[in-house]
C-alpha cells in the first residue's frame, strides 16, 4: 500500500462487507431525501442532491483507485472475482439506451421490441463459449494485442484498432448523449451544457485509475442503477396486483391491453393501420429483419472491445466463465423487467390517455409536454389549453384523444413511471441517478477502451516501444481526455436516433472482429494473410453497406443494384421508381428525412443487420485467402495450442 | 515450443469442441428457433402471458442464464478431467 499502487488484499477480501455497506448507505440516503421532501424541500433541491452526491461518491471511489502501475491501469491488477466483475460487467453492459430507451422501445414496438431484448442477453453464450475465456489465457491487455500477436504484427494490430475506433466512438456519443438528456431533464440546464456536466462525472471516474478504478466504481453503479430501476415498478405492480413481482403480474397488464386494443378498433380510436397489437409478431420488422437484429446483436456482443475487455481482468480463465455468467445474471434482472414497465405504461395510456375528453387528461403529461416529449394534435402538451387548441385546428376531430393523436418521446416510458404511479418525487430522483449511472458507467468502459487501444496499440506498440511507463500512463490520460471531449462534441449536436446509432456499433464490431477472433482460436490453419483480408473485407462491406443505404441511398440504387425494403405486410417502404426520378434522388449525406434514406438495400436487409452481410464475407475471406497461402509456423500452431489449454503462464508476458 | 499437439491435448479439445456445438445449438433454439413459432405459441396464454411473447421477454432469456451457470461448471469439468485446469 506504501504508494496507492497495490490495492492490497484487505480490499479483496472484504469486497463483500465494502458493497454491502455502501448499498446500506445509499437506501439510507435516498430514505433520508424522502424525509426531507416530507418536510418540504423543494423537488429541484433534491434532484439535485441525488445527481451530486451519487457523482461525489463515484469520484472519490475514482480518486482513491488512482494507479501508476500499467497492469493496474489496464486490466486493474487481474484480482477482480467472477462475481463483482460480472456486476461491473452488468454495468458497462448497460447504457443509457438500456435504462431508458428499452422500455420506451417495447412500448412503441411490442413484440418486435423483444429483438433488442434477446440480442442483448443471448451474446453472453457466444462470448463464453466462443471468445472471452481464450482471449484471458492469452493475457492481453487489449483486443488489438491478440489480434497482433495471433495475426502478424502491427498491420493486423492498425486495423483491429480502427474497428474498435468505429464502433466504440459511435457508441460512447450515444452514451453521453443519454447523460444530457437526464442531466438535463433533472438539473433543469440547457442540453448542452448538461452534456459537459456528465463528461466531467465520467472524467472523475476514469482518468487517474484506469481500468481498476472503473472496476470499482461501475460496481457502485450497477448497485445504484438496479435498485432505481426494480423500485417503481415493484412499488407499482404491488399497488396494482398486489403482489411484488411486476414480471409475473404484467401478465394482467398484457391481457388487458389486447382487450382494450379490440375496444379501441371498436370505438374508432384508433385504425388497423396505426395501431400495432402489442403482442403480435413482425409488425415492425420483417422476420428477416427480426431475426437478422437479433443475431448482429448478440454476435456483435461478442466482439466489442470494452466487453472482451472487462474478462481480461478475472484472476483464472475458470472466473472468467464463471464471470460471463454472473454478467448475463446481473444484466437479466433489468432486461426482464423491462416489459413490464412496457406493459404498465401502455395500460395506464391506453386506458388514461386515449378515449379521454381532452379537458380530463391527467396532469402527469404536462410536465413532459413541456419538453416537447410528448405531444397531442401536433402540439407540445404542455396544458390542456394547448391541446384543446391544438386538436381545434384538425378538422373533424372528436374531441377525445385517438391513437393517432398521441406522440410520446420513447425515454419518457421509464422516467415517467414514478408519476404515473403516483409515487413521491423521490422516486423520481432516485431513477434519475440510476439513469445517470448506467450512462455513465458504460461512457466509462468506452472511453477506456478507445484510450487504451490508442495509448497502449498505437501510442506504445507501434510509435515508442521504449516508452517509459510513466509517459505511457500519461499518454493514455492525455488521449482519454481528448477522445472524451471529441465524444461530448459530437454528441452536443444531437445526431439523432440512439438507438439505430447503437445498433450500427454492434454490426459493425460484428462485421469487423468476430471472424478474425473466432477463427484465430477455433482454427488454427488460419493465416495472417486471411484474417487481414477477412477484416478489410468483412468490416469494409458492412460500413459500405451502412453509408450508402444511410447517405447515399440514390447511389445505392444507381449503381449497386439495391431495391426498396419491404413493411412486414410485404409492401415496399419507398416507391424507388417515383423516388429516383424526383430531383433529390441523387443528392449526398442525405438526412433522414430522404425519403429514401435507410429505406434501400440489398435481400431486404435494414443498415442496422448490416453486420449479415459483413460477417460471412469475412468467414469466407478468412477460410479461402488462408488455404491459398501456407500454413501458418509451428511455433503459431503451438501458441494456439496453449490459449486453448486454461492451465500454465499467460502466453503474452507484458513488462511492468 | 514447436512440437506435434500432444494425445491428452487433442482428446481435451474435441471434447471442448463437442461442448461448444452442443451449446451453441441450446443457444440457437432460444435465440431463434422458438421464436420462429411465435404466432403459433401465442395462442397458449398462462397468466394472461401468451406463450409466444412469455419466451422472447423472459422463457429464452432464464435459459441463457442457467445454460451460462452450467456450461463454466461443464467445461471445467473437461479441463480438469485431462489435467489442464488451473490450480484451485
Amino acid at each position: 500500500m506504501a504508494t496507492q499502487t497495490s490495492g492490497g488484499d484487505d480490499f479483496i477480501n472484504n469486497l463483500g462487507k465494502i458493497y454491502g455497506l455502501y448499498a446500506g448507505g445509499f437506501l439510507a440516503f435516498v430514505i433520508f431525501l424522502a424525509i426531507l421532501e416530507q418536510v418540504g424541500v423543494p423537488n429541484k433541491v433534491l434532484g439535485y442532491l441525488f445527481v451530486f452526491f451519487t457523482i461525489a461518491v463515484y469520484a472519490i471511489i475514482g480518486v482513491l483507485s488512482r494507479t501508476m502501475q500499467v497492469s493496474e491501469y489496464y486490466v486493474a491488477g487481474r484480482r477482480v472475482p467472477a462475481f463483482y466483475n460480472g456486476m461491473a460487467t452488468g454495468a458497462d453492459w448497460m447504457s443509457a439506451a438500456s435504462f431508458v430507451g428499452m422500455a420506451g422501445t417495447l412500448f412503441l414496438l411490442g413484440y418486435d421490441g423483444l429483438a433488442w431484448v434477446l440480442g442483448w442477453t443471448g451474446g453472453y453464450v457466444l462470448v463464453s463459449v466462443l471468445v472471452g475465456p481464450y482471449l484471458r489465457k492469452f493475457g492481453a491487455y487489449t483486443v488489438p494485442d491478440f489480434m497482433s500477436f495471433r495475426f502478424g504484427g502491427n498491420f493486423a494490430r492498425g486495423l483491429a484498432v480502427f474497428v474498435l475506433f468505429c464502433c466504440s466512438f459511435t457508441y460512447v456519443t450515444a452514451q453521453i448523449f443519454g447523460t444530457g438528456i437526464i442531466a438535463s431533464r433533472f438539473l433543469g440546464m440547457s442540453f448542452e451544457v448538461a452534456v459537459f456536466v456528465g463528461l466531467v462525472g465520467i472524467l472523475l471516474c476514469s482518468m487517474l485509475g484506469g481500468m481498476r478504478a472503473v472496476t470499482w466504481t461501475q460496481i457502485a453503479q450497477y448497485i445504484v442503477l438496479i435498485v432505481a430501476y426494480l423500485t417503481p415498478i415493484v412499488i407499482l405492480s404491488t399497488k396494482q396486483y398486489g403482489i411484488p413481482i411486476p414480471e409475473l403480474t404484467y401478465g394482467q397488464a398484457i391481457a388487458d391491453i389486447t382487450a382494450r386494443e379490440a375496444q379501441m378498433l371498436k370505438d374508432g380510436l384508433a385504425t388497423v393501420a396505426n395501431l400495432k397489437p402489442h403482442i403480435q409478431p413482425w409488425t415492425t420488422y420483417t422476420p428477416l429483419n427480426f431475426f437478422g437484429i437479433i443475431l448482429c446483436m448478440m454476435v456483435g456482443t461478442a466482439s466489442l472491445p470494452h466487453i472482451l475487455m472487462r474478462y481480461f481482468t478475472t484472476p483464472s480463465v475458470r472466473e472468467a466463465r464463471q464471470s460471463v455468467a454472473w454478467s448475463l445474471f446481473f444484466i437479466f434482472l433489468l432486461y426482464f423487467s423491462a416489459p413490464a414497465y412496457a406493459a404498465f405504461s401502455k395500460l395506464e395510456v391506453y386506458t388514461n390517455i386515449i378515449g379521454r375528453n381532452l379537458t380530463d387528461i391527467r396532469p402527469w403529461m404536462f410536465t413532459w409536454g413541456e419538453l416537447g416529449l410528448i405531444q397531442i394534435c401536433g402540439k407540445n402538451a404542455a396544458s390542456i389549453d394547448s391541446i384543446v387548441a391544438a386538436c381545434k385546428a384538425i378538422a373533424g376531430h372528436p374531441g377525445v384523444v385517438r391513437l393517432q393523436d398521441f406522440v410520446i418521446n420513447t425515454d419518457v416510458i421509464v422516467l415517467s413511471t414514478p408519476e404515473i404511479a403516483g409515487l413521491p418525487y423521490v422516486i423520481s430522483g432516485l431513477v434519475a441517478a440510476g439513469g445517470l449511472a448506467a450512462a455513465l458507467s458504460t461512457a466509462d468502459g468506452l472511453l477506456l477502451a478507445i484510450a487504451n487501444a490508442l495509448s497502449h496499440d498505437v501510442y506504445y506498440k507501434m510509435i515508442d516501444p521504449n516508452a517509459p511507463t510513466v509517459r505511457r500512463l500519461m499518454v493514455a490520460r492525455i488521449l482519454l481526455l481528448i477522445v472524451a471531449v471529441a465524444a461530448a462534441a459530437t454528441a452536443s449536436t444531437r445526431p439523432g436516433d440512439i438507438l439505430a446509432m447503437v445498433g450500427w456499433a454492434f454490426s459493425l464490431a460484428m462485421a469487423g472482429n468476430f471472424p478474425a477472433l473466432v477463427m484465430g482460436i477455433w482454427w488454427k490453419r488460419a493465416t495472417t494473410a486471411g484474417a487481414i483480408a477477412g477484416i478489410i473485407g468483412g468490416f469494409g462491406i458492412a460500413i459500405f453497406y451502412l453509408v450508402c443505404t444511410r447517405y447515399f441511398p440514390g447511389y445505392g440504387v444507381a449503381y449497386f443494384g439495391m431495391s426498396a425494403l419491404s413493411s412486414p405486410t410485404g409492401a415496399p417502404l419507398v416507391d424507388v421508381a417515383k423516388a429516383m426520378a424526383a430531383p433529390n434522388a441523387m443528392d449526398t449525406w442525405v438526412t433522414l428525412a430522404h425519403p429514401m434514406a435507410s429505406k434501400v438495400g440489398w435481400f431486404g436487409i435494414n443498415n442496422i443487420a448490416a453486420g449479415l452481410i459483413g460477417a460471412p464475407v469475412g468467414f469466407l475471406l478468412i477460410y479461402v485467402v488462408s488455404l491459398m497461402g501456407k500454413e501458418p509456423s509451428k511455433e503459431m500452431q503451438a501458441f494456439v495450442d496453449e490459449i486453448r489449454k486454461p492451465r500454465g503462464r499467460t502466453v503474452l508476458q507484458e513488462k511492468d | 515450443m514447436a512440437q506435434e499437439t500432444s494425445a491428452n491435448d487433442l482428446a481435451h479439445w474435441k471434447k471442448t469442441t463437442n461442448l461448444m456445438w452442443i451449446h451453441l445449438g441450446v443457444w440457437f433454439f432460444f435465440g431463434f428457433v422458438v421464436h420462429m413459432f411465435a404466432p403459433a405459441l401465442n395462442k397458449i396464454v398462462i397468466l394472461g402471458f401468451p406463450l409466444g411473447f412469455y419466451m422472447a421477454a423472459q422463457g429464452s432469456l432464464i435459459a441463457f442464464v442457467v445454460q451460462l451457470f452450467l456450461f463454466a461448471k461443464q467445461q471445467d469439468n473437461i479441463d480438469r478431467e485431462f489435467g489442464v485446469a488451473e490450480d484451485d
